[in-house]
């Protein structure tokens, strides 16, 4: 588990209890699960599919409620939740959905503006970055383009912008590397990894187990929603080194933004 | 095209999707509905209005029906009684009406030549009241009696109840409607609201997921339904307004249905209709809304 050195105190961003999901009147999904996430760190999370990993991750970004157990996100039980504070948490999640469910009618730039449009920035404090981040993903030729006239990769790349962009507390991703070719997929998972060295707590869903062997990174095993391998810690030292992607250079400004948007900044029911 | 895009320019884009295909089935519906609501409102005035009118004429009048006694003639026994109405407090008027327009009023039924020269056609007394202080009818068969005329005062009080019965009714019908044609206006924006969000399921799940609150969400469809029922209520109600000054030119000065006067400010009924309009889909579309997205973890 990667700590930040500069970190005094290690805090869980995730703490599952004895989590149960059910869907409906299905068998459970998820069974008996106990997890711990500390802030900073960054694991991978395997199985095969339909073991329950995209479930998992639901629970984590509030799309599900548990069944059974308790879940604590930064701290806060979420079954003990008030709603109207639920969107806050969301938006100190970046997801980068299976699905990558872009906004079809809207341009590549406004899907990436999404999340810092809802936390009520103004645009002139994230254009910019927003550029930067496009152009780095190689997507600065097609920032006005809709989603329907990308290919399934720049689709994919573009929905990593859009989890990204806000420079949220912790990144989950469903297989963000599924439709990318190895160079953009190790790429990504540098910016990641730069991310994580920031102080981005990273969950990654792989089947790509040759990915995850490379990467040096802890995984935790799901079958049949049942966690059967404990935490591997990572390496003591950096894996992002044995990458061999430190030269391609990330997007300056995850370096300039600061980690999250707090909630002081955020506007309510900022109008349409 | 996307060369020339320049992010410094860029303005944030509308979040939902413009122009869903039923979208303008939807102005159309709501605007009928607001064109018939404004119509209601615009005949429910003047209705009202010559209900009114005919009550105020009948009420500032009266007839007295006189009989002769004995040897006097009926033109004197009429002017005695106009005198004595015309002494009573409360009359403004009274004249006698001559004999060749009371035939003219029996001339409908019985003919203008023939039995209605032999028959002793009665004489008629037309009695203006004063509109401050009007005689009663006892006053006035009271003054009659004193001066010795047998005579019958007609108030017109029955008349009146079937005319002031008549206007209550119009007026309950014309605001009953009102109130039907909001609530179909109002349902059929929520059944919409329901179906934009049904068809937006997906933008308003991501959304939802990026971190929108409920009052956020429910804000776009809000805005949107409620600029779409304001168009609706401009098209319904100034087709309303236009439909009557249309009658009111035509029929000249009483209007194409000279029943139902139609003044030129009662058009002004027609002008909050947008804003109504508005809000009844903006409260629909936001208690739609959020009572979907409310449906949501």
């Amino acid at each position: 588990m990667i700590e930040l050195a500069d970190r005094d105190q290690v805090e869980t961003i995730v703490r599952f209890d004895g989590v149960g999901l059910r869907y409906g009147r299905a068998p459970e999904t998820l069974q008996d699960l106990s997890i711990e996430l500390k802030a900073g760190s960054f694991h991978f999370l395997t199985g095969p599919s339909g073991a329950g990993k995209s479930s998992l991750l639901k629970l984590i970004y509030l799309a599900h409620r548990p069944s059974r157990g308790r879940i604590e996100l930064f701290g806060q039980d979420i079954g003990r939740a008030k709603r109207k504070d639920l969107p806050f948490l969301r938006r100190r999640i970046g997801v980068v959905f299976q699905e990558m469910h872009l906004l079809e009618h809207l341009t590549a730039f406004d899907n990436v503006a999404l999340p810092m449009r809802l936390s009520g920035q103004k645009p002139t404090t994230y254009r910019t970055d927003i550029a930067e981040l496009l152009q780095w993903v190689g997507l600065g030729t097609k920032m006005h383009a809709m989603p329907e006239t990308l290919s399934g990769g720049e689709r994919q790349r573009l929905a990593i912008a859009r989890a990204v962009v806000a420079r949220p507390e912790i990144i989950l991703a469903d297989e963000p590397t599924g439709n990318l070719d190895h160079e953009m997929g190790q790429r990504i998972l540098k910016l990641f990894t730069e991310l994580n060295r920031l102080g981005t707590t990273v969950l990654i869903a792989s089947h790509d187990l040759d990915l995850v062997a490379s990467s040096g990174m802890p995984a935790f095993n799901i079958e049949s929603g049942r966690l059967t391998s404990p935490y591997m810690d990572a390496t003591e030292d950096d894996p992002a080194d044995d990458l061999g992607l430190v030269a391609s250079g990330e997007p300056e400004f995850i370096y300039r933004r600061p980690l999250t948007l707090s909630q002081e900044d955020s506007l309510e029911d900022e109008g349409p | 095209m996307s060369m020339a895009f320049n992010p410094a320019r860029w303005k944030p884009a509308a979040l939902l999707p413009h122009e869903e295909a039923h979208d303008g089935a939807l102005v159309f519906v709501v605007a009928v509905l607001c064109f018939l609501a404004c119509a209601t409102a615009i005949f429910a005035i003047s209705a009202d209005r010559a209900a009114q009118g005919w009550a105020n004429q009948l009420q500032g009048s009266a007839t007295v029906i006189i009989r002769t006694k004995g040897s006097e003639s009926p033109d004197m026994a009429a002017s005695r009684a106009a005198e004595a109405l015309a002494g009573t407090p409360g009359v403004a008027q009274a004249l006698v009406l001559e004999r060749a327009k009371a035939e003219a009023l029996l001339e409908p039924w019985l003919g203008k030549d023939g039995i209605i020269k032999d028959l002793p056609v009665p004489r008629l007394v037309t009695v203006e009241l004063d509109p401050s202080a009007p005689a009663s009818a006892k006053a006035l068969d009271k003054a009659l009696r004193t001066a010795g005329v047998d005579a019958t005062v007609d108030d017109h009080s029955l008349w009146m109840k079937d005319i002031i019965h008549a206007g209550q009714i119009a007026r309950i019908a014309a605001v009953s409607l009102f109130a039907l044609m909001a609530l179909a206006a109002a349902a059929v924006i929520a059944f919409a609201t329901r179906a934009g969000l049904s068809a937006r399921h997906d933008v308003v799940e991501i959304m939802h997921l990026t971190g929108a609150t409920d009052g956020f969400i429910a804000n776009l469809f809000q805005a949107r339904f409620a600029a779409m029922a304001a168009l609706a209520g401009l098209l319904g109600g100034g087709a309303a307004a236009l439909l009557a000054a249309g009658i009111r030119l035509l029929g000249g000065g009483y209007g194409l249905i000279p029943v139902l006067p139609i003044g030129w400010l009662d058009l002004l009924v027609a002008l909050p209709s947008p804003l109504i309009a508005g809000l009844v889909a903006a409260i629909a579309a936001r208690v739609t809304a959020l009572g979907l997205i409310r449906a949501m973890p």
